[in-house]
């Protein structure tokens, strides 16, 4: 049982269950930390740490917290998360840090963390709670990287800051504005709805 | 550009060149659930505003005259975050109590207003941007005004497009999401208006 289920829980959060483009959480720094490969990589290492922490502590004490107050206990677990990130960026990483802006802190009222934890570390054990956070992240993770790769290549030319289209390539200057990140997500969901669909299985 | 004006300056690049929707991505979680309706947007949008316009001041008060002296910077996330969810609730208490009238036209929004990204980031910004309090009062308001624009003009999108022929794909999210590009690249021929920071 326990081997099924860790598998489960594990895959849901990166195929038919995905917190982006099923789910349609955590738009908002999906579309503002696109357009440059680096910074997506920070955001959804930031992400993955948060959930996957919060999830477990979370479920570590789910017996203790009173009902009533929950939402305030988790959005403090989850802000005390952030927290560590915002501090350990700083410290290692300022040029990220910096254009990441509010960003990183805006990670507390990313719905896929909240979700997470209201959704399952509530009744769950702390391992797989702790899985689960982590998957979740990793599928947030990996639409992040897709549609930033796409952004940075036509908008910039580059990836992860490296020259990769010669002068020739005319920048789509659009892909890295605020418009091209609400275009680039629909292609994307549209995309991967429709191959859903044609499959008639997970996608 | 005068200090005197700066504040005015800031009130309308948050509305239009600097909308905290179509440029920040602030707020698109409710964003994208809550305009399907009129009726409901207008709602959630005055919401959104009076939160903003009133939390966006108090927490620069917080920040600057608490959290600074005593160098607990680090602190701002909790500390912005309590402070909203607790104005939220006061002013839902103050509501229900004197007008029963408002209370059933914002007080279903309220509780949403916590978690919406828009509230706490408005408030990261000012940090970050270091606003004066005014200046953060009129970011604040502007702010809301801009969003309230914004989920005004797609639920009407919205509304119109209720019998048209969408791929399913795109159904849903997907169309909303092209809609608001479409309205960001609208927000930016805004952009030779104002220019700050």
């Amino acid at each position: 049982m326990a081997r099924t289920m860790v598998k489960k829980t594990f895959l849901t959060p990166l195929g038919k269950d995905n917190p982006v483009f099923v789910q349609i959480l955590g738009i908002c720094s999906t579309l503002a930390v696109t357009n440059k490969l680096a910074n997506t990589m920070v955001m959804v290492l930031g992400v993955m740490f948060t959930t996957a922490l919060s999830s477990w502590t979370i479920s570590l004490f789910r017996k203790q917290i009173p009902t009533r107050i929950r939402m305030m206990v988790e959005t403090l677990v989850i802000a005390t998360y952030v927290i560590i990130v915002d501090i350990v960026l700083k410290a290692y990483n300022p040029e990220i840090w910096k254009q990441l802006g509010p960003y990183v802190g805006l990670i507390i009222t990313n719905c896929i963390v909240m979700g997470r934890v209201e959704a399952f570390a509530l009744q769950n054990k702390p391992s797989l709670s702790l899985i689960d956070g982590l998957a979740s992240g990793m599928g947030y993770g990996y639409v992040l990287l897709i549609i930033a790769f796409v952004r940075e290549l036509f908008g910039s030319g580059t990836i992860w800051g490296y020259q990769v289209l010669g002068a020739w390539w005319t920048k789509w200057a659009i892909m890295v504005m605020p418009p091209g990140g609400f275009f680039m997500l629909a292609i994307f969901i549209w995309i991967v709805h429709e191959g859903v669909l044609k499959e008639g299985k997970n996608g | 550009m005068g200090n005197f004006l700066f504040p005015l300056a800031v009130f309308f690049a948050a509305i239009f060149t600097d909308n905290i929707l179509l440029t920040n991505y602030l707020g698109m979680c409710s964003f994208l659930a809550v305009s399907k309706e009129l009726e409901t947007s207008a709602g959630l949008g005055v919401a959104v505003t009076f939160v903003l316009a009133l939390t966006t001041p108090l927490n620069w008060a917080v920040y600057h005259l608490v959290l600074v002296p005593f160098q607990l910077e680090y602190l701002r996330f909790i500390v912005f975050i309590i402070i909203i969810a607790a104005f939220v609730q006061l002013i839902e208490m103050i509501i229900e109590r004197y007008s029963e009238n408002l209370y059933f036209a914002l007080g279903i929004f309220l509780p949403l207003i916590t978690v919406n990204c828009a509230i706490l980031g408005a408030s990261l910004f000012i940090v970050i941007r270091e606003y004066s309090f005014i200046t953060s009062f009129f970011f604040g308001l502007g702010s809301g005004i801009g969003w309230f624009i914004a989920i005004m003009a797609m639920a009407g999108i919205r509304n119109k497009l209720r019998g048209a022929k969408i791929p399913i794909g795109l159904e849903g999210a997907g169309i909303a999401l092209i809609i608001a590009g479409f309205m960001a690249m609208a927000f930016m021929g805004f952009s030779g208006m104002i220019q700050i920071s």
